[in-house]
Parts: structure tokens; C-alpha cells; sequence
């Protein structure tokens, strides 16, 4: 018999001033402030902006200060933020073409109109490790060299003329919202977008290195890959016309895909789009390589029985806050369950036990 | 209303665009700030930042922004509002003043001493981030091959 219990209250308090220690570290070295986070560990609050969904640097980097550098801890804490916010409406749809880009590489048009512009990346280096950084020291200037003004054109726009890749259809609906209304199959596009650019990274990767290992055949090429910052444009009742009311840093990667026609459409190339807050380019491609696995249905393509696309396993796993609630939910105190299950196991052990003797005395 | 609202969506929009702190020290360089009275304290929420799929397709949403906005009027009845990025309520109330006092006799001033500074430190730090950019532009070059 499994009487309920309560207590616990005074080690959950020392619990928590030990890590509050813990995390301070040893205090003879200096402490992290913000802004030595948002400006040194970048890439980390990217991450954490981008499954976080929520674009604000400075909140990201203290969530990564708190949570002791786990990052999945950190985008916790974001969402649990991001729910106190009220909600004052949505932007007009971004126009990545106008993006300042920092980078912007085609793996599939060597000469394109704007150039392949490397931006501050780690292609290239040797990966090896850079001791002079384990010491303090000026950091060289990077160099400059005089810019073209105006926009950077899209890959995909030159492609397009030609009719040699399928159309991204201009349309205005009301995209849903996964943050208003619970995530529900089939899933429209628009929805598995919204999915996949908070997914988690590491789920994204494999899912999109999987279909690169021919689950879901689907080669890919990046026909653009984009980083750089774009404003953000929204409308105001109470002025009655729309403001730019500030600007994020996107990553952008679209995909060309081969298709070899269905009934309904020409052999053509199509595309995978993926677009994620901040450099986070691992995961926009990432990104893309999934979204054009999911879109096998709409363009006639076979059912392969591939993980990736399967949309309602994708989607309803790739959201690290999720998973990691359910999955660490299981530490917690399961006292009656398992006493439960203890009481049955035992009742199984004896009736099993009374057959055993049973059968041994007929 | 028929009047042009471009001067005012470009003075809105790179106020929203300005580093902390920055309108709030320009505003007070340039000038004493008047009384006003809140239509709407500042106020911190969020705005949905939408994409379009394939960059040119149907809207989706791709993840929020922080916004701090509030509203105000000046004694001589101007009204001035501030939606901006970030969750700084100082910031939205210096830009909320500027934007009234951009309605009032005090404009000039404010273009010449707030926003033509704005927009050029603005246009400079692009620049900049643009020249690196272009010094990592790639030059192909076609290696001679031993045919001819």
C-alpha cells in the first residue's frame, strides 16, 4: 500500500542555490556578462533565437548565461518568455531579395549576377585548433573592397525564365499559425515551414542527411545559400500605413532539385526552401533538404516509405521542446505509477507460481 | 486621409532601426523635451515576422520579434507613436516624441539634428559591412590548359 506523500521543499531550495553556485563557477575567474555572450558566442544565440522563435539577441544571451550553456535549456526559457508577450500582429511578408548580404554562395552557377560572396565563414579553414586564441590579443581588420549597391538577385529568378524551375506561386492567404492552434495532419506547407525553421537542429540535420543518403532520393544541389539582414515591415492601425519597424539577420537556402515530371507537371527542377533567424546555415540547409522531401505528395512523387517523408513523424518530433518535456518528464517522482506496475508484476509472479504448482501436482 | 505618409514612414523606420539609446541621446542634444501625456504607456510584446516559401511564394510564419510600442500627445495636441524593435520603453518614448515633434515647428531642427544623423551613421554601418563582404567576393580565374 503506497501512502501519498509530500516534502522535498528544503533540498529543492538547496537544490537550486547549489546551482545557482555551480553555475557562477569558480569565482576567482571573471564572469560572463550579456553582451561578451551575444557578441563572442554568436552562433549560439542564433540558435537559440531561431528554435526559440523569437528574434532578440540579448534575451537569447542571457538564456544561454542561465541555463549553464545548454542550449536546449536556454530555447526553453525563450518560449516560456515568448508566452508572456502580447501579441501586437504580424509583419507583411519579408522580401528576402532585399537582404544586405554578408554572404551569398551558389553551388550550382559559378558566374551569377552579384558573385559568390564567401562572408565570414568557417568553409575553408583547416579546422584545426587556434591556440592564439587560448591567449587575448588585437584582432586583425578584415578587408574591404568597394561594393556594387542595390539588391542581390535570386538564383532561382534566372532559372526561371527559362521555365527550367517551378514556379514559387505568389499568393496572400492567412498562413496558419502553430503558436495559436495545435499542429494537425495533414499539414498544409506553410504549417511545415513553420515547423521546421524552430525544429531542432540536430533533428533537422539527420532527417535532411538521410534523405542524402537515399531515403527519399532526392539530390540536392544549393542553388542559393543567403545570410544577411532584411527588414521587417508591419502595418499600423493607428497610423494607418505600414512602418519598417525594425531588422533581423536571416539565413536563407534554396535547393534545386531534379524531377522528372508526373502527369500534372513538365521534367523540371524544383525547390526546397529554408529559412531560419540568424546565421544558421547548417540548419536552413538542413532545412530545405527536408521541406522538398515532404513535398513528394503535391508533386506526384512515389510514397518511398521514407522517415523524411512522412510529414506527421517529421513534424511531430522535431521540436526539441517537446521531445525534451516528454522524454525528462520521465525523471520526475512516478511513485504511484511504478507501484502500480510493481503490484502487477507481483500478482503475475503468483498466479504464474500457482500454475507452475498446479501443473506439477496433475 | 490623403496626405503623403513617406516622410513620416522613413523617419518611423529608421528610428526603429537605431541602437539602443541613440534617438534618446540625439533627441536630448538637440533640444529640451516637452511635456506630453500617454495615449498608451510603453508597452513590450511581440509581432510575427512572416516569409514567403521559395522567397516569392504563399506567407508562413516564421518566428516572432520582440516590439516595444507606445503613444503619446504633446500639450499642443500632436500625437506621436513609436512601434519599435527591441524591448527598450525609453527608446519608444524618444521616438514617440520625435514623431510628434516632427508634425510641429521643430522639424527641421530634428531632421538636420536626429535623423539625417541616423540615416547616415545607418547608411556607414551597412557600407561597411558591405565593403567585407565584397573583399570576400570571389574572382574566378580560367587556368591554362595544356591543349593548344
Amino acid at each position: 500500500m503506497y501512502v501519498a506523500v509530500k516534502g522535498g521543499e528544503r533540498a529543492i531550495e538547496n537544490a537550486h542555490a547549489w546551482l545557482v553556485e555551480e553555475r557562477r563557477g569558480d569565482t576567482s575567474v571573471s564572469e560572463l556578462n550579456i553582451a561578451q555572450i551575444r557578441e563572442q558566442l554568436a552562433l549560439a544565440v542564433n540558435r537559440v533565437m531561431a528554435e526559440g522563435s523569437l528574434y532578440d539577441p540579448d534575451l537569447a544571451a542571457l538564456a544561454i548565461k542561465q541555463a549553464r550553456g545548454d542550449l536546449i535549456e536556454a530555447i526553453f526559457l525563450i518560449r516560456a518568455y515568448r508566452t508572456t508577450l502580447p501579441r501586437f500582429g504580424a509583419s507583411l511578408p519579408i522580401d528576402t531579395g532585399r537582404m544586405a548580404c554578408d554572404r551569398r554562395i551558389s553551388a550550382t552557377f559559378k558566374d551569377l549576377p552579384g558573385g559568390q560572396v564567401l562572408g565570414p565563414t568557417f568553409d575553408y579553414t583547416h579546422r584545426l585548433l587556434d591556440f592564439k586564441l587560448a591567449a587575448e590579443g588585437e584582432v586583425p581588420e578584415a578587408a574591404t573592397r568597394e561594393a556594387t549597391p542595390g539588391d542581390v538577385p535570386h538564383v532561382a529568378e534566372f532559372l526561371n525564365h527559362g521555365g527550367l524551375i517551378e514556379e514559387a506561386r505568389h499568393n496572400d492567404t492567412t498562413p496558419p499559425d502553430l503558436t495559436r492552434e495545435p499542429l494537425e495532419m495533414p499539414a498544409e506547407r506553410s504549417l511545415r515551414l513553420q515547423a521546421l525553421t524552430r525544429a531542432d537542429e540536430g533533428f533537422t540535420l539527420g532527417m535532411a542527411y538521410s534523405t542524402q543518403r537515399g531515403y527519399a532520393r532526392n539530390h540536392a544541389f544549393v542553388g542559393e545559400l543567403r545570410i544577411g539582414a532584411v527588414p521587417v515591415e508591419m502595418d499600423i492601425p493607428e497610423l494607418g500605413f505600414s512602418i519598417e519597424i525594425g531588422e533581423v539577420t536571416l539565413t536563407e537556402c534554396e535547393t534545386v532539385n531534379q524531377f522528372t515530371g508526373s502527369k500534372s507537371e513538365p521534367p523540371q527542377f524544383t525547390r526546397g526552401y529554408g529559412l531560419v533567424f540568424g546565421q544558421t546555415e547548417r540548419k536552413a540547409i538542413s532545412m530545405a533538404l527536408v521541406d522538398r522531401a515532404l513535398r513528394w505528395e503535391e508533386l506526384g512523387e512515389e510514397d518511398e516509405g521514407a522517415p523524411a517523408q512522412d510529414a506527421e513523424f517529421v513534424l511531430y518530433h522535431a521540436d526539441n521542446i517537446q521531445a525534451t518535456g516528454f522524454l525528462e518528464h520521465i525523471k520526475l517522482p512516478h511513485y504511484v505509477d511504478f507501484q502500480a506496475e510493481l503490484e502487477l508484476v507481483r500478482k503475475l509472479r503468483e498466479e504464474a507460481g500457482a500454475n507452475t504448482a498446479r501443473e506439477a501436482a496433475e | 486621409m490623403n496626405e503623403d505618409h513617406a516622410p513620416r514612414q522613413r523617419w518611423l523606420g529608421l528610428m526603429a532601426k537605431a541602437p539602443a539609446g541613440r534617438v534618446a541621446s540625439l533627441l536630448d542634444e538637440a533640444m529640451t523635451r516637452p511635456a506630453f501625456t500617454w495615449l498608451r504607456a510603453p508597452e513590450v510584446g511581440s509581432t510575427m515576422v512572416r516569409a514567403r516559401a521559395g522567397a516569392t511564394g504563399g506567407p508562413f510564419n516564421l518566428g516572432e520579434v520582440t516590439v516595444t510600442r507606445c503613444a503619446l500627445t504633446l500639450a499642443t495636441g500632436e500625437v506621436g507613436h513609436a512601434y519599435i524593435q527591441g524591448r527598450s520603453k525609453a527608446d519608444a518614448e524618444a521616438v514617440a516624441v520625435v514623431d510628434a515633434l516632427m508634425q510641429t515647428s521643430k522639424a527641421a531642427t530634428l531632421q538636420a539634428q536626429v535623423l539625417d544623423l541616423l540615416d547616415a551613421e545607418q547608411t556607414a554601418k551597412r557600407n561597411a559591412r558591405a565593403a567585407k563582404a565584397a573583399a570576400t567576393k570571389v574572382d574566378f580565374f580560367t587556368m591554362v590548359r595544356g591543349e593548344d
